[in-house]
């Protein structure tokens, strides 16, 4: 039981897909301008997380090893295909605004990454539990940094209004960087800095050590 | 048989495709009709929102059975019968060289490299004579070509609103050509004095104490290339060899009207 616990709930801080392993890095800068958006993009991707976990490790014993990777690529699109005509189907505005990034879920490298390193490895349930817990690691991070980009480049939360910006005749001038992608390397930094100081274990070794000043001592 | 034979590779990646390519090509198919009326009704509200029509509480449909489409030449500005507006796709003839011209550099002052020959306008009517008229405008921002409506009032020179249906600009920069109080500042300006086109969006504010800020608009801060990118759009479209035509033609009916 704890083992499905753990499989479920690693992702969200022990084992964070953005925070610690760094992946997934390039839709967290795309879509996290506002928070509605942000959240269908969290359940497009959860879905095809856990799907895309859930059938690789279905047929896991029948693929052969040579076009593991194209298999699994052929799993992941079509799941992402689906997701996409779903939402054209049935949140039209929002997939609008999503425009290609759901279709780059494909590229997501959170999913390929599960799919390889769990899903070929492990029985149906647990990787479901594994791709739902990865999905549910990247929205942690998103949402979160929605939720700053939001309310500070556009004084919103999740569209409504919090401070009124001028450009609507409040007060509160929008910080225009907030909704440029690069501020989301920002507030994912802060994010890791944040997280690492309360997991210490997450703290990498690193890769070289500085070695004292090289400069030989003056001989007298 | 060992997986990792030759035939068994062949075979796990046949049966993978098809299985795959059903359950792909099945929710498309399952989900088309949905999706092509989403995209009509989104189309349909635009339509109305950039006139000032849409009312929230009443379905779209409904709404929309007040607006008639017709179909425009825009070389001669007269109304043409042998297109159905229901099936004309203008977006798709813009690229289709039968449909559409080619641009030179120095008349594609709003960058769409081709031109329709054929417009789609729309109209809502009040005892047969035109009480809105809007036109279908594109052209490019700083990211994207930015596609939208603009609708004119009865005299053909009032704007009555403005919106963009699609872009892809800077959310919170260029993105703010969908600010409703940027896009409610166009109404009531006028776009030609004396049949010329003085519309025009500035860089920077809007001086309102000067007699020509009826034809100006208040550029976007922040957003240079897109509010440029919007100011050539209106020239171009309004200009002669956009709707200038149509509209001259337009009043001309109407000046008709009047004598008889």
């Amino acid at each position: 039981m704890s083992k499905t616990k753990d499989t479920l709930l690693d992702p969200l801080f022990n084992n964070n897909p953005i925070a610690l392993q760094i992946l997934g890095i390039c839709s967290a800068l795309a879509v996290t301008s506002s928070m509605k958006v942000s959240f269908v993009m969290c359940i497009a991707l959860t879905t095809v997380a856990a799907f895309s976990n859930l059938f690789v490790s279905l047929i896991r014993n029948q693929i052969p090893s040579s076009i593991r990777i194209i298999v699994q690529m052929t799993i992941i699109a079509s799941l992402v295909i689906v997701v996409d005509q779903i939402l054209k189907a049935v949140a039209y505005d929002i997939s609008k605004q999503l425009s290609v990034f759901v279709g780059l879920i494909i590229t997501n490298c959170i999913i390929m990454g599960r799919a390889e390193a769990f899903a070929m490895k492990n029985p149906p349930l647990p990787s479901l539990l594994d791709g739902l817990g990865n999905g549910l690691g990247y929205s942690l991070i998103l949402m979160v940094v929605a939720f700053f980009r939001e309310l500070f480049g556009s004084g919103t939360i999740w569209g409504v209004v919090i401070l009124p910006s001028t450009t609507n005749g409040g007060w509160y001038v929008a910080n225009g960087m907030m909704l440029m992608p690069p501020s989301a390397f920002f507030i994912i930094g802060l994010l890791i800095w944040g997280l690492r100081s309360w997991k210490r274990s997450q703290i990498e070794k690193a890769e070289y050590k500085l070695s004292p000043n090289a400069k030989p001592s003056e001989v007298s | 048989m060992a997986n990792e034979s030759v035939t068994k590779t062949i075979s796990v990646a046949v049966v993978l495709c098809i299985v795959c390519a059903i359950v792909v090509s099945s929710a498309a198919v399952v989900l088309r009709s949905a999706q092509e009326e989403n995209k009509l009704l989104d189309l349909k509200a635009n339509i109305l929102a950039s006139a000032g029509l849409l009312k929230s509480g009443l379905s779209i449909e409904s709404q929309f059975e007040a607006i008639s489409s017709r179909i425009v030449d825009l070389d001669t500005g007269q109304y043409i019968t042998d297109l159905d507006p229901v099936n004309y796709d203008q977006r798709k003839a813009s690229k289709d060289p039968k449909l559409s011209i080619a641009l030179t550099p120095d008349q594609d002052i709003a960058k769409i490299k081709r031109r329709v020959k054929y417009a789609t306008v729309y109209m809502s009517e009040v005892d047969g004579k035109i009480d809105k008229l809007i036109l279908p405008i594109s052209g490019y921002g700083l990211w994207s070509t930015l596609h939208g409506f603009i609708a004119l009032e009865s005299d053909f020179s009032s704007v009555a609103g403005i919106g963009f249906y699609e872009h892809a600009e800077t959310p919170g920069l260029g993105g703010e050509i969908d600010n409703l109080k940027w896009k409610k500042s166009w109404v009531g300006k006028k776009a030609f004095v004396d049949d010329n086109l003085k519309l025009t969006v500035l860089k920077g504010r809007v001086n309102r104490d000067l007699p020509e800020s009826i034809y100006q608009i208040d550029g976007l801060a922040g957003a240079t290339l897109t509010t440029r990118g919007v100011d050539n759009l209106i020239k171009y479209w309004l200009g002669e060899s956009g709707f200038g035509p149509f509209i001259e033609s337009l009043k001309k009916r109407d000046a008709l009207y009047v004598q008889n």
